[in-house]
């Protein structure tokens, strides 16, 4: 009903807009889409009915729009790219591209955009793909409601879901990757928004971007890929209400973050991960009512990390909250709530009254020896914690939380 | 056999220390479920206490229940029975007696709790199990003790201090090798040696339930392939099978043999 | 009745039985004397199977008992220290008993001989020492076996049940019944012993007939008949 509505306004504003519409189908007089686009002028639509089309390296060169209508299918029969958008305002909607090329030394992509603006890609089914939208050197564009999937078996023979290079201002809502290399890929992004994608059984990364800053990523979930999300050389990011889960194995992060400055990380959820957020060279970020549940590590602290601001979160039920591989320390943990927290609150004004020590003894023997991970919670290793508790030797002096709720923070 | 292992049985559910080893897991369990109300953090503290008093309450009252009916034993010996029917019925009896506090004291807040709507039930079978196996085996260790030391207080020396080396000094042994050896493949070493005792064997299966499996990701392949498998879940339930029938064996082989 | 042959018994160092030769025939009071260490309990035990021999064979009614257990079924058996499950109470145990042997009994006869009707509800723990000796006797006399064993029956007596325990004993053994006594009154083997044997060292210095211990050695007092035996014995040792 909604896409009727919707489809019908753009409808009525491409009339208003003054094109003409091309009606595409096996029994019309318009019988490819190559066709379609050599007498199609600027603004008009391209109506393709349903069925199955070959197409190939299609060069859109022209601000139109492509419409879907029902099932209508794209097969590139794996000759290399099927769409490749070189003009402005150019909309696909409700199209199902299959079968894209696998190249080594050249990246196939469905949907290939380069140095355009002001593109739209909603309610497309990308399957089987190698790269799935590559956009590259583009502003201004939205990706909204797709979905990307490959039937590749490994990092090797996959490419990423939505990959932008040198982008700005795009908007990326709604989309559904699964089975890539990764499921979404920035480098050299700003200003651009992740809402809502669901990222899932990709070979690597969930999410992975590279110097890319001032975006937005919220309300995102990334479970069970390979390594996790990676979050890269990048400033002023904003990460909200995201889910990060079950991300298992030895290189496997909810979330890696290398060399990021002044991020925002808000309302989290990281669940059975083996590591929950993989922090290395991180400065000025501010963790706060993130909800760590059940993870190896809930935050493991790796190479120098600066002036970050731990508040609010809930760590429950890891094995290990916060790991550190220095004894120096210039964090700050105050005011979230530790499901081990051990004391008491006599003024029952919701905050402990002794103050909590996060890191445990046997969290840096793990690191060192990772075997030793099976005398986990183990009579001795709970004794080496105790001691090491009583009278830190090995973790750093100040790295406690002074303020250390009794009850979880909404 | 029946009638030795009821009488055991009896003689055990009416004495004080029975009745208190029930009543702290009935206060435990409801201690833990009612005033915390989260079932994981729970389960992980209950393990925690399982798997370190289980074995010392098997070994403590073991030493004590032979040592104290000795006298009753040489009164049976007298009897026409057979000798292993003598130990093994007094054995049953206690173990059955220590499972018996431990499965319905936990058991019964847990059920009241509601456990079984919870999605925890695997869990907490398990963690009963794992509780039921070390009882029987440190039971059996501790028989073992018994009538392998005739003076009383030499018995009990031993069996706290074969409860001490299997609770600690032996991981501590355990993860000093692994630090010392740390540049060699060790992680079959580790597997083996985790397997070696029961403590550790029955702590990483209900952990494999709980949290270690996600770091199980992080030591490599060896322990994820042996754990993360039905295979590997058959093989320690056999294991810890072998630790019952081990001490049994021999505990009955001591009997025949010894004087009274 | 019974046979021992060349029956050696060491616990370590301390040889307790050096090759005893000992035949206990059928009917009649047989006494066990010697002094602590002698090796009478251990020979006790030895034919109750609790004590595995080094070597030496015992055999009963012409059939070996050593490593078998339901010859015990014929015998009734007194042990040293009457200490039992402290939870049961007399009742319980006497049943527990019963129950072990599937054989009739004659409990409640015994229960009265002795007196012990009120104490049946109480546990075993809350009873003094005499008392338990009783439930003691109770034990070991139910089953009317053909032999008895009785490893210091008389301690922790009092004057009325001593009394009673000799004339059972006289009683059973005017039954035809085989009695084996241990003990270190002498004043109740003078009563009740037909036969005796002295055991020292792990082996017997005199066995026979009560009257014969005199004879042998000219006293009319067994005290110290034994303490002259011993004294002989002494003796010879300072001569080797």
């Amino acid at each position: 009903m909604k896409s009727i509505v919707l489809f019908t306004a753009l409808f009525i504003l491409a009339n208003f807009a003054g094109g003409k519409t091309i009606e595409l189908c096996s029994s019309c007089a318009v019988k490819t889409l190559k066709t379609a686009l050599n007498i199609a002028d600027s603004g008009d639509v391209i109506r393709i009915k349903p069925g199955v089309y070959n197409a190939w390296n299609i060069e859109i060169d022209k601000p139109v729009s492509i419409i879907g209508t029902g099932s209508v299918v794209l097969d590139g029969k794996n000759q290399g790219y099927i769409l490749k958008i070189q003009a402005n305002h150019v909309r696909l909607y409700g199209l199902t591209l299959k079968n894209v090329g696998l190249s080594y030394t050249k990246d196939y992509a469905a949907i290939y955009l380069h140095r355009v603006q002001h593109f739209k890609i909603e309610r497309c089914t990308l399957r089987n793909v190698f790269f799935g939208i590559l956009v590259e050197k583009s502003a201004h564009g939205i990706i909204s409601g797709n979905k990307v999937s490959s039937l590749g078996t490994g990092e090797t023979d996959t490419g990423n879901g939505i990959h932008l290079w040198h982008c700005n201002n795009v908007l990326i809502e709604g989309n559904h990757l699964s089975r890539l290399r990764d499921g979404i890929y920035f480098e050299f992004v700003s200003e651009s928004r992740v809402l809502e994608n669901l990222s899932e059984n990709n070979f690597r990364y969930g999410l992975h971007f590279m110097f890319s800053n001032n975006d937005e990523y919220a309300e995102n979930e990334f479970r069970q890929n390979g390594a996790g999300v990676a979050v890269m050389f990048s400033k002023f990011i904003h990460m909200r209400n995201n889910k990060f889960i079950q991300n298992w194995g030895s290189a496997s992060y909810g979330l890696l973050l290398k060399e990021i400055y002044d991020a925002e990380i808000i309302s989290n959820e990281f669940r059975k991960n083996t590591i929950g957020i993989n922090a290395e060279g991180s400065n000025r970020v501010h963790y706060r009512l993130n909800n760590f549940t059940e993870n190896g590590w809930a935050i493991k602290i790796t190479g120098a990390c600066y002036e970050n601001i731990f508040e609010r979160n809930n760590f429950s039920s890891n094995a290990f909250d916060v790991a550190y591989n220095s004894k120096m320390n210039d964090n700050r943990f105050h005011g979230n709530y530790w499901s081990d927290y051990s004391g008491y609150d006599l003024n029952r004004d919701g905050i402990g009254d002794v103050p909590h020590r996060p890191v445990k003894l046997f969290s840096y023997v793990v690191n060192r020896t990772p075997e030793s991970v099976v005398l986990l919670r183990s009579l001795f290793v709970d004794l080496i914690n105790f001691s090491e508790k009583v009278s830190p030797v090995f973790t750093p002096d100040e790295l406690v939380d002074n303020a250390p709720l009794m009850k979880r923070a909404q | 056999m029946r009638r030795i292992i009821w009488y055991s049985l009896y003689d055990l559910l009416r004495s004080r220390w029975t009745l208190v080893y029930f009543l702290f897991y009935l206060a435990l369990g409801f201690a833990l479920l009612f005033l915390n109300n989260d079932v994981s953090k729970a389960l992980i503290t209950i393990m925690n206490i399982i798997v370190v008093l289980t074995p010392l309450i098997g070994t403590l009252f073991g030493v004590m229940f032979f040592y104290n009916s000795i006298e009753f034993t040489e009164l049976l010996l007298a009897q026409p029975i057979k000798r292993q029917t003598i130990f093994l019925g007094q054995y049953l009896g206690l173990s059955l007696s220590l499972s018996g506090s431990l499965v319905l004291g936990l058991g019964l807040p847990f059920l009241l709790y509601g456990i079984s709507s919870s999605g925890s039930v695997q869990e907490f079978l398990l963690l009963l199990t794992a509780g039921v196996f070390l009882t029987f085996i440190f039971t059996a260790l501790a028989f073992n003790i018994g009538l392998s030391n005739t003076n009383r207080i030499r018995g009990f020396g031993s069996a706290i201090l074969m409860w001490l080396f299997m609770a600690v000094i032996y991981d501590g042994l355990f993860l000093i090798a692994l630090m010392v050896f740390d540049e060699y493949p060790i992680d079959k070493f580790a597997l083996i040696a985790s397997c070696l005792n029961p403590i550790d064997l029955s702590r990483i299966l209900i952990l494999l339930k709980l949290d270690i499996s996600v770091l199980l990701g992080y030591t490599g392949a060896v322990f994820q392939q042996f754990f993360g498998t039905t295979r590997g879940m058959f093989i320690s339930l056999t294991l810890l099978m072998l630790w019952v029938l081990i001490p049994i064996w021999r505990m009955i082989r001591i009997a025949i043999r010894k004087d009274f | 009745m019974i046979r021992i042959e060349d029956l050696k018994k060491s616990f370590g160092k301390n040889c307790v039985l050096n090759g005893l030769d000992l035949e206990i025939e059928k009917g009649g009071v047989f006494v066990i004397l010697g002094p602590n260490g002698s090796g009478k309990t251990t020979l006790i035990k030895s034919i109750l199977g609790m004590v595995n021999p080094d070597s030496g064979q015992i055999s009963i009614n012409n059939r070996s008992v050593l490593r078998q257990w339901a010859y015990r079924s014929d015998i009734d058996y007194l042990p040293q220290i009457a200490n039992f499950p402290a939870n049961l109470s007399v009742a319980e145990l006497i049943r527990l008993v019963e129950d072990l042997r599937h054989k009739p009994t004659r409990s409640k006869e015994l229960i009265h001989l002795f007196g012990l009707q009120e104490y049946l509800g109480s546990k075993l723990h809350t009873l003094s020492g005499g008392t338990r000796q009783k439930v003691n006797l109770v034990l070991t006399f139910m089953f009317n076996s053909e032999l008895v064993i009785l490893d210091e029956p008389t301690s922790g007596l009092d004057p009325v049940a001593l009394l009673r325990l000799k004339e059972l004993i006289r009683k059973e053994r005017a039954n035809g019944k085989t009695i084996i006594i241990t003990t270190h009154i002498m004043s109740f083997v003078e009563e009740v012993a037909e036969r005796i044997v002295f055991l020292l060292d792990g082996t017997s210095h005199y066995e026979g007939s009560l009257q014969g211990i005199y004879e042998l050695t000219g006293q009319s007092n067994l005290e110290e008949a034994i303490a002259q035996i011993l004294q002989q014995q002494y003796a010879q040792d300072n001569l080797v």
